[in-house]
């Protein structure tokens, strides 16, 4: 008997639902091994991962708040990775958007601005993120350079850029030469869902995006246009869909959207700009695009998801002394099953004979 | 059961594809070597390969570029790669889809003095009478399973039809007083550059077609119907718009979208990646050609019941057999999803219908159907176009019948006129270069 893998007729609905659980699944499993060999205690280890974080309220809200940028940026890949346009470079576009935001802030400081402060930080923010996506996006359609390299490359850029600011211009003069600016006036922050507590208004943004999401992917012709030139490319043109302009409106809106998540990061949770102030968000997103199935609803779900492995990360850090690292390895390990278990959806498992036959009279 | 293609070969089994399996870019003799398990020179393999082709009446120059030659002659390339194994058992996959008549007369002779040398035959076609010319004995495959064994000889191709279909086909009617009004689709000295290396270039194609009138284009395959009709649905624009003029309107620079708002529809050759998308749904399909004229589409937002009426509709008219109401396109028979295409396509009530290869792949009867759809549309006023490489269903349908050679396309003749002689030395280029038919038919 013989294993293969043979095509299925039509796509198969309940494992495209099936295939992230199984995914997460021998994740865990691997995980298990892992923590094994580390010397760790697995059990320990896996309640400190993905139980401890769901028992007390500070930590809920801290999965909210890590949530909040994994899902806005993942919801923007999801619709460049549906229209086949691979934008990689998620994380310079939340870091420019961040910086951009943060050059009003940074202006403003001190000076008596109103309210209207955070909502040009917010659309600046946005708007640079999407320029910053434009620059991989043209070269693709103008002299057909990869976007995944170009976009990937210029992530580096922009970490260096904000680099640069933070210890040079600008530098909080009173910072005890620490390369951060100043912490943003009031009315230059986002403002919290809860007094004294963490969660703050992006979240509520990164449900709107969410929401906006699926009625654009599920109602308009847009959607169709977009699900449609990344299945099928030749029959999308036949269909009157242009792939180089659905190329540069995806790469704008993600970029958006990643510019939108890195200001609401650096203005929120952070309240100041300094490096690293993303644990990788962009790179994470890109998971949370798959293991959501490019569905808005699943990203959602999976953004939580991987929020909690951030916070369950620094708690096994913190009770176990498992190196934060550790996290890493899980993400790319879940990454590396859900794009497996994806084959399921399209093939299945077959058994067949493998004993052959003698033919007779031939030869 | 074998292991693989070269087990097949060594046991003595030589297969010809449909398909050609060349590499354009690489000579004929580096071809035929590709396919060998290359224990002689190349240089000893070379003067084998021409005296081989020699004998059989298969002339071909060893050193030639495959992208150089015809498709008649591409083909000969697959016979005698095949032939160069001294096979004792010879399979032919639709060899003369892509042949002209006379160039289909060659091969047969040759097949008959394969089958006198002692080699087995497998010859597998859908056309009837070729068969019925050819075989000693036929098996009718229906839906993957044996139908039956006969002597064709002994039947009539009305009876091998049956068999094939597993009951009666429709006969196709042509309504007896059809009305030719305006044109609809004039072409103006249309003149395109090839989109891709190897490609065709389309060189000053004229014509007019009036609305109840179908006009066929015949040829062999790769002679520039795939650029005339990119040129038509405007996939590729032309700089003047002059050259394409639909329902009045020159439209030669305007996208296929705003075509299809003139009341132009196409139906592509490929059914699969190009006509639909294979793993959307139906509906969804509907869509890809329907959201520019049909009202599918209100500010935006998809109207879902309207494209599942357009699904309802091509089911009932033109009886698409399917699993459940809206299934992914790639889970239809070839036969059904072209119905589907079709249907989709002329429930649009378009003015003008541009189609390529209607029947191509398809059952009997869906073709019977497909045929009778599109002369009940010139019935009702549309204009038709229809580029086929099947001879007998352009004879079927067509008014006129015009023949593309090497992009360039011949002056339409009535089709009573049309006989299979005239036509295939139009497909072999005759009256347009006299030097490249003697070298294209006479071989």
């Amino acid at each position: 008997m013989q294993l293969v893998l043979e095509k299925r007729a039509e796509r198969s609905g309940t494992i495209a639902l099936v295939s992230p659980l199984l995914a997460i699944g021998l994740t865990i499993v691997t995980m298990v091994i892992l923590f094994a060999i580390l010397g760790k205690n697995p059990l320990l280890a896996l309640h400190a991962y993905f139980i401890a974080p769901l028992t007390d309220g500070y930590s809920l809200q801290e999965i909210a708040v890590k949530a909040t940028p994994l899902v806005m940026i993942a919801i923007g890949l999801s619709l460049c990775y549906l229209a086949n346009a691979w934008n990689i470079g998620a994380e310079g576009q939340f870091l420019i958007g961040a910086v951009a935001g943060s050059w009003i802030a940074v202006r403003t400081q001190g000076t008596d601005a109103g309210a209207w402060v955070l909502p040009a930080m917010l659309v600046l923010a946005a708007a640079a993120g999407a320029l910053y996506a434009l620059i991989p996006a043209i070269c693709k359609v103008k002299f057909g350079a990869s976007e995944i390299l170009t976009s990937l490359m210029l992530v580096y850029v922009a970490d260096l850029f904000l680099d640069y600011l933070v210890r040079g211009p600008w530098r909080d003069p009173h910072g005890f030469n620490f390369p951060t600016t100043a912490e943003f006036d009031p009315v230059a922050t986002v403002p919290l869902l809860i007094e004294g507590g963490r969660l703050h208004l992006g979240s509520i943004i990164a449900l709107l995006v969410v929401a906006a999401a699926a009625i654009l992917l599920a109602r308009t012709i847009k959607g169709f246009e977009i699900r449609v030139v990344g299945a099928a490319p030749r029959a999308a043109r036949f269909g009157g869909f242009n792939a180089n302009q659905l190329i540069i409106l995806t790469f704008a809106v993600s970029g958006a959207l990643a510019g939108l998540a890195g200001i609401i990061e650096v203005a929120g949770p952070v309240g100041h700009l300094q490096p690293g102030i993303s644990p990788g968000y962009g790179f994470t997103a890109i998971i949370v695009a798959f293991l959501g199935r490019l569905n808005p609803v699943g990203i959602l779900i999976a953004g939580l998801f991987l929020a909690l492995t951030f916070i369950g990360g620094e708690q096994a850090q913190i009770a176990m002394k498992i190196p934060l690292d550790v996290t890493k390895v899980f993400q790319g390990i879940l990454l590396f099953y859900v794009l497996a278990c994806d084959s399921l959806i399209l093939y299945r498992f077959k058994l067949v004979s493998s004993n052959r036959q003698v033919p007779r009279g031939a030869g | 059961m074998l292991s693989g293609p070269s087990e097949a070969r060594r046991r003595g089994i030589g297969l010809v594809f449909q398909h050609f399996s060349l590499f354009d870019n690489l000579t004929v003799a580096e071809n035929v070597a590709l396919g060998l398990d290359g224990r002689e020179s190349f240089k000893d393999m070379s003067a084998r390969l021409e005296q081989v082709s020699k004998i059989y009446g298969l002339p071909l120059d060893p050193r030639r570029e495959v992208w150089q030659l015809s498709v008649g002659e591409r083909q000969r390339i697959e016979i005698v790669r095949a032939l160069m194994q001294d096979p004792k058992f010879l399979i032919l996959d639709e060899p003369t889809a892509v042949l002209t008549p006379q160039e289909a007369d060659q091969l047969f002779i040759v097949l008959e003095r394969l089958k006198a040398e002692g080699r087995a035959i497998l010859y597998i076609s859908h056309k009837l009478e070729e068969v019925k010319r050819l075989c000693d004995t036929a098996t009718i495959l229906r839906g993957g399973r044996k139908v039956a064994t006969c002597n064709p000889r002994l039947e009539t191709a009305a009876s091998l039809a049956r068999m094939m279909v597993g009951g009666e086909i429709r006969e196709v009617k042509a309504a007896s007083s059809r009305k030719t009004t305006v044109p609809r689709l004039v072409v103006n000295d249309l003149s395109l550059a090839p989109s891709e290396a190897h490609g065709v270039r389309l060189e000053h194609i004229s014509f007019e077609l009036k609305g109840g009138e179908i006009l066929g284009i015949a040829g062999v395959a790769g002679n520039g119907q795939d650029e005339l009709f990119a040129a038509l649905s405007g996939e590729r624009l032309a700089k003047d718009p002059g050259t394409v003029v639909i329902e009045g309107i020159a439209a030669g620079h305007l996208s296929i979208t705003q075509r299809r708002r003139l009341g132009a529809a196409f139906v592509p050759e490929e059914r699969l990646g190009h006509g639909t998308a294979p793993r959307m749904k139906l509906s969804e399909n509907a869509l890809l050609t329907g959201h520019a004229a049909s009202g599918m589409v209100h500010r935006g937002f998809i109207d879902t019941a309207a494209t599942l009426k357009t699904v309802d509709r091509a089911t009932e008219t033109f009886d698409v057999r399917k699993a459940k109401r809206d299934p992914e396109a790639a889970s239809l028979s070839g036969g059904n999803l072209q119905k589907f295409i079709v249907g989709r396509e002329i429930l649009r009530n378009p003015a003008v219908l541009v189609v390529s290869q209607p029947t191509w792949g398809v059952d009997a009867g869906a073709a019977a159907v497909i045929r009778q759809a599109l002369l009940d549309l010139a019935t009702a006023g549309a204009a038709v176009l229809v580029t086929s490489q099947d001879l007998d269903e352009l004879a079927e349908i067509a008014d006129r019948i015009a023949v593309m050679f090497h992009g360039k396309l011949s002056a339409p003749l009535a089709t009573s006129e049309a006989s299979r002689e005239k036509l295939g030395l139009l497909m072999g280029g005759s009256s347009l270069e006299p030097k490249e038919a003697a070298h294209a038919v006479g071989a």
